[in-house]
């Protein structure tokens, strides 16, 4: 795969900074779009699994619980 | 107490500090803390209003993870602000809740420094849950947890702190090593306890026979209960006994309510046939002297239990009836990483597995996971019509 988990981290914190306030996103919901965006070839669950590790390890984004798991920006960052 | 504290006046909870029976209210005033007073406090005036005064989840936690913690604030910070943030925190317990003195002391000295010093222990999903805690608080409890070998649990929608009964460290019955299972999936899947990643949550029991006693058939979204499929082992010498012994009728209380009726006394020998056996259990608990699963043992896999939160109760059903439970358990990892496959994507936000098998039909579920239907998933004939053989099949038939 030529997709860094890097790439894919970008992407993801991107795509919640870009739906923050508007739409939640659930791990599942970044995977699929990841999939979308870069293709089954180049990018899979197992390298999205990776990615949101990063952007939780990175404090860049942090899981929030609305009746279920949802992963959103800090307070202080949204 | 020091004296700045506000002393609450709490006459309905009081009642409940009467009567022969242990009292939650009686413990917590013994915790005699600011906190344990505006606990009572907000609980009081609920008990006067008659509705919760508690909001649940948020954005609290500790870096890195997305369960352990369970926010919890109190819609009457004004009033209550010892119990404005009240978070509760859970930490993976070891397997078979087994402690030294030691690490209890650990565990209390970190939570009277950083929370309220109160504890549940243990809470239905098996955690040590730590009880009330202040949002800077939790990065300080996490580091000292941490730091003395624990971690956090699960919460939210990622797969529960593993839980399984004390199984052959104290149980003759175990069938297999509940501990070490319980151990060896709860270190192979720290991402997934740590990071949740589906519809909701998804637990996983380990009761080393039919027993249960982690009551997983009702609470977990797979179990793994213990079983043989040899044949009972009798001690003959010992049912004569317990027949002479005048306490047990073998008949009655035996026989009579063995399920599938498989059992027979004729006031000298006791027959079993074992292929119609359902290992429920109770004669070998009636007569623990005289008899004993059998030697070749392993668990029966069991899916799509849950308490009813969100939908109704389920209880969980046969799914694999009977598997070794052998290190490092690779055909079960395989068959949960494609059932974990499956749900995350298709599953709907807050549908459990067993909510889910319901929904797409088990017939689709076991063909989309590559499982073949058996009978021993069908809990009556003709009840579970969802199962349809392929042309193939009849036409070999």
């Amino acid at each position: 795969m030529s997709v860094s988990v890097d790439q894919v981290a970008e992407a993801m914190f991107q795509l919640v900074t870009e739906t923050h306030g508007k739409k939640s996103l659930k791990a599942m919901d970044l995977t699929k779009a990841m999939i979308e965006k870069f293709g089954a070839a180049e990018c899979d669950k197992e390298l999205c699994k990776h990615a949101i590790r990063q952007l939780m390890d990175s404090g860049r984004c942090i899981y929030s619980y609305l009746g279920g798991s949802y992963i959103t920006l800090p307070p202080d960052k949204a | 107490m020091s004296e700045e504290r506000k002393k609450r006046e709490t006459p309905l909870l009081d009642e409940l500090e009467s009567g022969p029976w242990p009292s939650f209210v009686k413990e917590i005033k013994k915790a005699d803390t600011a906190m344990a007073d505006d606990l009572l406090g907000v609980l009081e005036r609920s008990y006067e209003e008659k509705i919760g005064h508690w909001k649940h989840g948020g954005l609290v936690g500790v870096m890195g993870y997305g369960g352990g913690v369970i926010g919890r604030y109190s819609d009457l910070p004004q009033d209550f602000p010892e119990v404005a943030e009240f978070h509760t925190i859970r930490v993976n317990q070891p397997a078979g809740w087994f402690y030294t003195s030691d690490a209890l002391r650990t565990i209390a000295g970190i939570w009277e420094r950083h929370g309220s010093g109160m504890t549940n222990m243990h809470g239905s999903t098996g955690d040590i849950v730590l009880l009330g805690c202040k949002t800077q608080e939790l990065e300080p409890v996490f580091a000292e947890l941490t730091a003395a070998g624990f971690d956090l649990g699960g919460s939210g929608s990622d797969m529960r702190t593993p839980s399984c009964c004390v199984g052959q460290a104290r149980c003759e019955w175990a069938c297999y090593d509940t501990m070490g299972a319980c151990y060896d999936f709860t270190q192979t899947y720290q991402d997934e306890l740590h990071r949740p990643a589906f519809p909701y949550k998804y637990k996983l029991k380990f009761s080393g026979c039919p027993n249960d006693c982690v009551a997983s058939v009702a609470r977990s979204d797979m179990s793994f209960i213990g079983v043989w499929r040899d044949e009972i082992k009798v001690d003959a010498e010992q049912v004569k006994a317990y027949a002479a012994g005048g306490k047990l009728d073998i008949q009655k209380d035996v026989c009579d309510r063995c399920p599938t009726g498989c059992m027979k006394w004729d006031g000298a020998a006791l027959e079993i046939d074992n292929a119609n056996c359902v290992k429920c259990m109770h004669c070998i608990n009636a007569m623990p002297k005289a008899l004993a699963p059998g030697d070749d043992r392993g668990a029966a896999i069991l899916i799509g239990a849950k308490a009813p939160i969100v939908g109704g109760a389920l209880l969980a059903s046969v799914f694999v009836p009977f598997i070794k439970m052998e290190p490092p358990y690779e055909d079960i990892k395989e068959l949960l990483s494609r059932i974990w496959d499956l749900w995350a994507e298709h599953g709907k936000n807050r549908e459990r597995v067993g909510e889910f098998i319901q929904r797409v039909g088990l017939g689709n579920f076991l063909e989309q996971i590559g499982l073949d239907p058996v009978p021993e998933m069908i809990t009556a004939p003709r009840a579970n019509p969802y199962i349809f053989y392929q042309d193939t099949v009849e036409d070999e038939a």
